[in-house]
């Protein structure tokens, strides 16, 4: 780990990057003492509630509200008002070539194109009024067909969803190397799949929340909102309402998970805003469980071909991806629902030497719910099909696949590597990673325990995936778009008048743990003790700018700031204090909340001092120096499109091949996110992350009929992983920190879930191996496994 | 998810309840623990005006054994029945099959009785019930009558309880001597209902299987008795080829359908899967 700079191994202050701090807001939460969006209560609130469409596309004849107009109801608002109020939005990218989308308003006026997409908003004194009133709002429908399957949505006989745009493609991404088909040609094995992954749901504890308040005498609207994006909101809500932006206020509380559900716009949003501005009151909307499950935006609904060819020899000499994938009737905004694809054209073979590399993926519009990012956008797709081909090869070749691995890894010595899709890794630790895992696995003990309990009828698999997973992103990935979403992050790191200090972030907290992440990197760089310092977040009117918690950029970017700034603030007082003191600020240090001669560690002022001098006794202050004890500091990582984290997980289980039912025995993690600041907050990142993986590997699907209807829209029948049937989780790190920043920080969010679906696909088809079964589509349920096996027929 | 208005009325005895629902008619609904009827509400998926708590009604929860009986009131807890001895002692398949019923935050609430009167087809208790020839005593403001288990359950949340009834208890043969139980399910998490699971009961004296009452759920409207499938155990001992001969009778006991997740093969596949496995428990077969 890199040193965190200041504080020297003498110092009393603990440096605290690097310690196991339990998070300085869990006894607030677990106090019951925590304020989500639904706890604020706000004079004159009244509440929304949605008629939403019952069908996955239909015409919307006429829309009678007469019966609605009930006691306690306040207004019914419908499509065409709210777009007389609101501009609509187009989720396309500038620099994504021919992406393409239509306007899409916040309430269906003519046609909706989901079950489930906003039609109405009844505003209401409660929310049960609100519900009960929205069942009386009469809508006339001519029920359209319905586009539900990616696979024909391209096809001359089906329905057009936007006829303006001539054919249901959204986007289409290829990537070529050239030489792929001579590669081919001349393998002396080649393997090929196709591997399905089902649209599933981040289902957030906390689900979509907005409070929103609007005082006409300033034009000033101020939202609460369950965000993990405060200044992205600020700017959607401002240029698409037309009000002033510093006039729009975004406060994000206490967020209750966000894992990229709540980074999209969403229609019922902007129309709580638009009730809110209509009323002069302030409303409020809580998506229920049931109304979530129709209106999140959705994700992973791929179907990728793909095949590789490898030598005799033992290595892979070519890959050739065709992915195709159903959108919703719209590409998301502002964030476009490229990303997967284009990851998945980008990263397929990654983590191997590509000697020769092809890829297309197509986005395609269905009339089913919106589709976008979610934790590790596109990762989980191209690691399941790289995994899944390099096992496939592995065994065609009668290699181990932890040595076949091995062999086909980007040599230690290539970084940085520039991919064939452009993409530049700056340094991975494969090599290392692989090593640290099969220690930690027993890798050797376990083969052993498996051949001797295939003897007996016992059928265990074990299952590697290594990964790559991309994090601090440059604006390459929307600023350069032409979308308002910083890539860049702020701190401010003020010091108060008995010498703590407060730190405002452009990130924040969402269940994650940035809160202490900030606190660590600035006690340390500041060197005050953690309890004197206060984080300030979630707050457009009191933070400085930034783009706030997506694509694992919290600590890496945001926390470089917090890095920067502590640094800066540091020296602001040194000088000072050498000034003060007639002593130079090199020979200074500040120590346990006091600057100390550091020779000797002897005090010279308190920090307590340093800021009564500053601020109340100005007398003491030469009239020619001025001291800044409030300093702001930004960062953004401009080197690479992302600077990437690697890693590998192993899945180890029992197949009951009477049932088909997968028990999880036990999954490891060793993963590269460079300096860590606190080791049980990145464990438990990627323990949370390895089982949103197994979520999709074994349980979580949405399910539709063939007229677009969401079958299974409950916690009753989408299976969510529930802790008991969690296996144990172990984690392990190598640490290759990036040069692209001070403090060297990758990101941990996203790549336990890159890695473990993959990890558990190819234990399950090692399992499966004496009975030459195999399984590629997910999740992997006891109906699929029964129907590999022969079983069922 | 906010239920619609409905009036709330406690009534404090039997009496009382069957006022209120004569009163009230089809417009009311009885609420007990609630782990079934309030989320109906919250989805809108019922509406009654009237919720009649009959929680206040204490004398009707507990557990008593009397002569070979052992009854069930109404009103008992889940909880209470997983956790009470003579359960344990008298009626071992409950005893199994109630750590299987839903989460222990749900059982904590849960009552006996609310999960028989809604007669889910997946749900543990009334398979139970079948399984052990239990009997429900079933009261209206005229007349109390006892229907059997066999006789009770007569199609998807569909039973032989008539408008004005209320289900008091449950009575069951206390276990006789060389009789067993078996409980299985397959459920893919812990406490979700069943794809397809198996209560059985049954003699075995001296190494021959005898009386044995297999009850499935999950397979169809409502928990099925395979009579079929037991009649191939019948008088034997437990073997593999007993064990075929039952699974390949189970054809004539259930119809599976498709659900959402699982074809009607796989649940099939499955039931027959479990006959073998539960056989085995209940015969103390090492398998």
């Amino acid at each position: 780990m890199k040193s965190a700079g200041g504080p020297t191994a003498a110092s009393r202050t603990p440096n605290y990057i690097g310690v196991p701090l339990p998070r300085a807001n869990a006894k607030r939460l677990l106090a019951g003492r925590g304020q989500y969006v639904d706890d604020i209560r706000l004079p004159r609130m009244v509440h929304a509630a949605f008629v939403r469409s019952p069908y996955a596309h239909a015409r919307i004849v006429r829309i009678d509200t007469t019966e609605a107009h009930v006691p306690g109801v306040l207004r019914v608002i419908t499509g065409a008002e709210v777009a007389g109020m609101c501009r609509p939005y187009v989720g396309v990218l500038a620099h994504v070539k021919g992406m393409r989308s239509a306007p899409q308003y916040p309430l269906a006026a003519d046609r909706a194109r989901w079950q489930g997409e906003p039609v109405a908003a009844v505003i209401a004194e409660t929310r049960a009024l609100a519900e009960d009133a929205a069942q009386l709002v009469r809508v006339e429908w001519e029920e359209l067909p319905a586009v539900t399957d990616a696979e024909t949505a391209l096809e001359p006989a089906t329905p057009v969803i936007h006829p303006e745009l001539g054919d249901n493609l959204c986007f289409e991404r290829r990537v070529d190397s050239g030489g792929v088909d001579e590669a081919f040609a001349r393998a002396d094995q080649v393997v090929e799949a196709t591997f399905v992954t089902t649209r599933h749901t981040a289902v957030t504890l906390e689900p979509r929340s907005i409070l929103a308040d609007f005082n006409p005498a300033e034009r000033q609207l101020t939202v609460w909102h369950s965000t993990q994006v405060p200044y992205m909101m600020q700017w959607i809500l401002a240029r698409h309402f037309g009000l002033s932006e510093p006039r729009v206020r975004v406060i994000a509380p206490d967020v209750g998970g966000g894992f990229g559900l709540k980074i999209h716009t969403y229609g019922d949003e902007l129309a709580t805003v638009a009730a809110a501005i209509l009323l002069g009151r302030p409303v409020k909307f809580i998506a229920d469980r049931l109304e979530s499950f129709v209106s999140d935006f959705h994700a992973r609904g791929h179907c990728v071909k793909a095949r590789m060819a490898v030598s005799k020899a033992g290595d892979i000499l070519a890959v050739d991806v065709d992915d195709l994938y159903g959108i919703g009737p719209y590409s998301g905004y502002p964030r476009g629902s490229a990303n997967e694809g284009i990851q998945v054209a980008n990263l397929v073979g990654a983590p191997y030497q590509q000697r020769a590399y092809r890829a297309r993926s197509r986005a395609v519009f269905q009339n089913k719910p919106m589709y976008g990012q979610y934790r590790a956008v596109g990762h989980p797709i191209a690691c399941i099909t790289s995994e899944g081909l390099v096992d496939l090869a592995a065994e065609a070749l009668g290699r181990d696949p932890a040595e076949f691995r091995r062999r086909n890894y980007l040599p230690a010595d290539a970084y940085p590597h520039t991919l064939v899709s452009g993409l530049t890794f700056e340094r991975l630790s494969q090599h290392e990673a692989l090593d640290k895992l099969l220690a930690m696995m027993d890798y050797r003990r376990l083969r052993a325990e498996q051949a001797e309990l295939r003897k007996r009828g016992v059928y265990r698999g074990i299952g590697l995936a290594s990964f790559v997973e991309n994090s601090n992103p440059s604006s390459a990935t929307y600023g350069q778009g032409g979308v308002s979403i910083a890539a860049q992050d702020a701190c401010t790191i003020k010091l108060t008048a008995t010498g703590g200090i407060t730190v405002a972030s452009s990130i924040n907290e969402i269940g994650q743990g940035g809160y202490a992440v900030i606190s660590q990197i600035a006690a340390t760089l500041v060197g005050v003790p953690i309890e004197q310092v206060k984080v300030v977040i979630g707050d457009t009117e009191v933070t400085p700018y930034g783009g706030g918690n997506w694509g694992s950029r919290g600590t890496g970017i945001g926390g470089e700031a917090v890095f920067q700034a502590g640094k800066a603030l540091r020296a602001n007082i040194l000088n000072f204090v050498a000034r003060l003191t007639e002593s130079e600020a090199s020979l200074l240090e500040i120590r346990d909340g006091s600057v100390v001669e550091a020779a000797s560690g002897a005090v010279r002022m308190s920090l307590e001092e340093v800021a009564r001098t500053a601020y109340f006794q100005t007398a003491r202050v030469p009239r020619d120096f001025q001291p800044e004890l409030t300093v702001t500091r930004s960062y953004a990582q401009k080197t690479y499109a992302g600077t990437y984290t690697n890693g590998i997980q192993a899945s180890h289980l029992e197949v009951d091949v009477d049932t088909g039912f997968v028990k999880l025995l036990r999954h490891w993690v060793v993963d590269d996110c460079g300096t860590i600041v606190n080791p049980l907050l990145a464990d438990e990142q990627i323990r949370g992350a390895v089982v949103q993986g197994i979520g999709a590997a074994l349980y979580e699907q949405c399910l539709y009929s063939p007229e677009g209807q969401l079958l299974n829209g409950s916690l009753i029948d989408y299976l969510v992983p529930m802790a008991g049937e969690m296996p144990d989780i172990e984690v392990g790190h190598t640490c290759t920190p990036t040069a692209t920043s001070e403090l060297g920080a990758k990101g941990a969010g996203e790549a336990g879930t890159a890695g473990a679906a993959a990890a558990i696909m190819n234990a399950l088809n090692d399992a499966l191996r004496p009975y030459h079964a195999r399984v590629f589509t997910l999740p992997f349920t006891p109906e699929r496994v029964l129907r590999a096996l022969g079983k069922i027929q | 998810m906010k239920a619609p208005a409905f009036a709330y009325v406690k009534p404090a005895s039997l009496a009382e309840t069957f006022e209120l629902i004569e009163r009230y008619g089809e417009e009311a609904r009885l609420l007990a623990g609630g782990q079934s009827l309030v989320a109906a509400l919250n989805m809108r998926l019922a509406a009654p005006r009237v919720l009649i708590d009959i929680g206040g009604l204490r004398e009707f929860a507990g557990i008593n054994v009397m002569e070979g009986t052992l009854a069930i009131g109404a009103l008992t807890r889940h909880r209470d029945v997983e956790r009470s001895p003579e359960i344990a002692r008298h009626l071992p398949l409950l005893h199994q099959a109630l750590p299987h019923v839903a989460h222990a935050a749900v059982r904590n609430r849960g009552t006996f009785g609310g999960s028989i009167a809604f007669a889910d087809p997946a749900a543990e208790l009334p398979a139970c019930s079948l399984a052990l020839d239990a009997k429900f005593l079933i009261a209206s403001k005229e007349r109390a009558r006892r229907v059997a288990a066999r006789e009770f359950f007569k199609g998807l949340y569909e039973t032989a309880m008539e408008p004005g009834e209320i289900l008091l208890a449950g009575e069951f043969p206390v276990l006789e001597s060389g009789y067993r139980s078996a409980f299985q399910e397959l459920a893919r998490r812990h406490g979700d209902y069943a794809i397809v699971g198996l209560a059985a009961h049954g003699r075995l004296a001296n190494g021959v299987l005898s009386d044995v009452r297999l009850a499935y759920f999950g397979v169809g409207a409502t928990p099925v008795l395979a009579r079929n499938a037991a009649a191939a155990f019948e008088g034997k001992a437990f073997s593999d080829a007993a064990v075929s001969a039952a699974q390949a009778a189970l054809e004539h006991d259930l119809e599976p359908s498709d659900d959402i997740h699982h074809s009607a093969a796989a649940k099939m596949h499955l039931a027959r899967v479990l006959t073998g496995r539960v056989m085995a428990q209940l015969a103390g077969a090492e398998r």
